[in-house]
């Protein structure tokens, strides 16, 4: 049984084709497993070991070293609250503190109704617009205890459509139809010198056919 | 005259010379249509036009020093490539995840065209066969205008097979992370990139243009080098050098984040602009919150020595600020007025590298977690007088200085070498000493009024256990 979607098991032949070693696209593949189920599932990690030719255990070696990827239900919503130095300095931990009594739960908690899981995170490259926070890494800038407030009701009230549910990262995905792609150079390819470094050899010109500058 | 841009939150336009932002004042400007209205794609055409050899000798002429942090020269790290070991790699690294740094973000999401272009002429220049563009994980905006970018621009014929009918042929896959800052340091990224934990590889070689990803000789170009080159193909090396210092000409962009009246990313020109311009120009930060004092800063993310009002009239050029004992590293710059708590400040920055640390050195990876823990019980009111020489022991066994350990504590700080020395693999483990060495040199006297007279006080289980972290692993 496919754990992916037919449709997601495409996306998932194409992220690997981009690669000239099919494990490199191991961390692409969990984000999709994610973006799938709302968190990685050990039946992800199965398929995954086996596109891309490794094994269950090394799937999970490496997605549990970063920590985007979660290995058990999380909130619809994720909300990180930055506490890093610049943030720190103008309330971030006052806000993340507001944040979990908003809630009522704390950093790394998920409320009941399982819409928020509130994570404590650090810098989110943001900081001249302290305190921020994302919320399924999109930005909220200069939050206000109000404005968290507001935003949860927001999201409650199906009023923040720029924030997908969790697991979604970029809505946009790379596509590179057939007949445009250079091709992969796998690195067993060896000592096959690209083409256009024979410019090199020739005296230097400056300047092709069909140059109309100078 | 200076102002916010709206579409770009963070980003103030200071009026100065732009070379990677000049598109910003545009709403539009991430896409294909504007790009090529603001003569985009033409720095690849001129490129194109030469031979590759030429442009790197027009990027090594220009002395574009890298921006990710270590400040060194691009077109010397391209000369490092072993000739004729083929494949050759690119990775652009957008992993940005310094503290207080952000301006590759801004510049993936406002002008990923000009980062694409950047990649083709490096592509071009260097026979690589492949370019990977590595965007942090968190950066869920530029992953998506990026991934637009691509797909239009391959449309167009810009990137591909033939690239603009020549002979010149490259692939550029976007690929991301999934939270990790260590995935920062260059050789962590190629393992990210091999699908492994992102653990920095031993050295030497100290540099992957020898072995790099997949074992091949691999370029490693932060986001921001990249950015300035299709302005250096259409406008030369010489016009480069205008701007700036002739030991750094160009540009760069420094994020200015805390205690001041207007914080926010700017261009500024390399060498010329001093601290005292950012924290209190007009066309900059406006000065200091409410008036006050300033007390210290971070010059250059969170890995720099901090700074003291006594430097403010230093120029930003790395080797000015090197040779005071910092660095200008990431161009993060965080500001503190007299309100703030060094030994707070301190422990925000030492738990931030406790957190991510790979754990792949023990030094690193104990140490860290015990300065977080040290620091945390003397802002608790639980330290020991002995807690200071305690850290500067644990600091010592991960970056071996000339400690004032039991000696007079308000000497030899000074001499505290910078860069730091390591027993570390990376970097990450003696950046957390920067901000402890930092602080009980300058606010020693904070550190005493907060430690409790008795030596022998029982350390409570609530001063022994670390700040809620976030999961597993980096």
């Amino acid at each position: 049984m496919s754990y992916f979607t037919p449709d997601n098991l495409a996306i998932a032949h194409e992220i690997i084709s981009r690669y000239p070693v099919a494990k490199s696209a191991l961390i692409p593949l969990l984000h999709l497993a994610q973006e799938q189920e709302g968190w990685v599932t050990d039946d992800a990690m199965r398929q995954i070991a086996d596109l891309t030719d490794t094994t269950p255990a090394e799937v999970k070696g490496t997605g549990s070293f970063y920590e985007m990827f979660k290995f058990h239900p999380v909130g619809k919503y994720l909300v990180n609250v930055c506490t890093n130095l610049s943030c720190q300095l103008l309330g971030g931990e006052e806000l993340l503190a507001h944040a979990e009594k908003s809630l009522g739960v704390k950093a790394g908690g998920t409320t009941a109704d399982g819409m928020f899981t509130i994570e404590d995170v650090e810098c989110i490259a943001a900081c001249t617009e302290a305190p921020c926070l994302q919320v399924n890494y999109r930005y909220r800038l200069r939050v206000s205890d109000e404005d968290f407030d507001g935003l949860i009701d927001d999201i409650r009230n199906g009023r923040a459509d720029d924030i997908p549910e969790h697991g979604t990262l970029g809505r946009v995905r790379q596509h590179i139809p057939a007949g445009s792609m250079a091709g992969i150079v796998p690195p067993e390819q060896a000592n096959e010198r690209p083409v256009w470094l024979a410019r090199n050899d020739e005296p230097a010109s400056g300047g092709t056919e069909e140059g109309e500058e100078t | 005259m200076s102002h916010f841009v709206p579409h770009a939150p963070g980003y103030v336009d200071n009026g100065g010379p732009k070379i990677v932002t000049s598109r910003f004042e545009y709403d539009d400007s991430f896409t294909l249509e504007r790009y090529e209205a603001t003569d985009g794609y033409e720095g690849l055409r001129r490129a194109l036009d030469r031979t590759p050899a030429q442009v790197h000798d027009e990027v090594r002429d220009a002395t574009v020093l890298g921006r990710g942090g270590a400040g060194f020269p691009a077109g010397v790290k391209w000369g490092f490539m072993p000739p004729g070991k083929f494949p050759y790699y690119l990775v652009v690294n957008g992993d940005e995840s310094e503290p207080g740094t952000y301006k590759d973000r801004l510049l993936m999401e406002r002008d990923p065209h000009q980062l694409i272009e950047g990649c083709l002429i490096t592509c071009y220049a260097l026979g690589l066969a492949q370019c990977f563009l590595y965007v942090r994980g968190e950066m869920a905006l530029a992953q998506e205008r990026l991934a637009r970018a691509l797909n239009d621009a391959y449309a167009k014929g810009y990137v591909g097979k033939n690239i603009l009918g020549t002979d010149f042929s490259v692939d550029i896959t976007l690929t991301w992370g999934a939270g990790a800052y260590i995935v920062g340091e260059e050789t962590a990224l190629i393992e990210s990139l091999e699908g492994n934990r992102g653990m920095p590889r031993l050295k030497p070689p100290y540099f992957p243009a020898a072995i790099g990803l997949y074992g091949q000789p691999t370029i490693v170009n932060n986001v921001e080098t990249l950015s300035n080159l299709p302005w250096l193909m259409m406008n030369g090396a010489e016009a480069y050098k205008q701007f700036g210092s002739e030991a750094s000409p160009g540009t760069r962009m420094v994020a200015i984040s805390g205690h001041v009246k207007r914080p926010g990313v700017y261009e500024i020109e390399q060498g010329v602009t001093t601290f005292r311009d950012l924290f209190y120009g007009d066309d900059f930060c406006q000065g200091i919150r409410d008036d006050n004092e300033l007390k210290m800063f971070v010059p250059g993310g969170g890995s720099a020595p901090w700074f003291f009002p006594e430097q403010l009239d230093l120029p930003l050029e790395g080797r000015v600020v090197g040779s005071e004992g910092s660095m200008l590293g990431s161009g993060a710059i965080m500001v503190m007025d007299e309100t703030t708590d060094a030994v707070k400040a301190a422990l925000r920055l030492v738990r931030f590298y406790a957190r991510e640390s790979c754990g792949k050195c023990t030094p690193c990876r104990e140490g860290t977690t015990w300065e977080e823990r040290v620091l945390q019980r003397i802002l608790d009111g639980e330290g020991r007088p002995s807690d200071i020489d305690m850290l500067l022991d644990i600091a010592d066994n991960i970056s071996p200085g000339p400690y004032p350990v039991a000696a007079d504590p308000t000497q030899g700080l000074d001499a505290v070498p910078f860069p730091p020395k390591q027993t570390t693999i990376c970097p990450l483990g003696p950046s957390s000493v920067a901000p402890i060495t930092s602080t009980i040199r300058r606010f020693r006297h904070e550190y005493d009024a907060k430690i409790t007279k008795r030596d022998a006080i029982p350390v409570t289980a609530a001063a022994m256990t670390t700040a809620p972290g976030n999961s597993e692993g980096g």
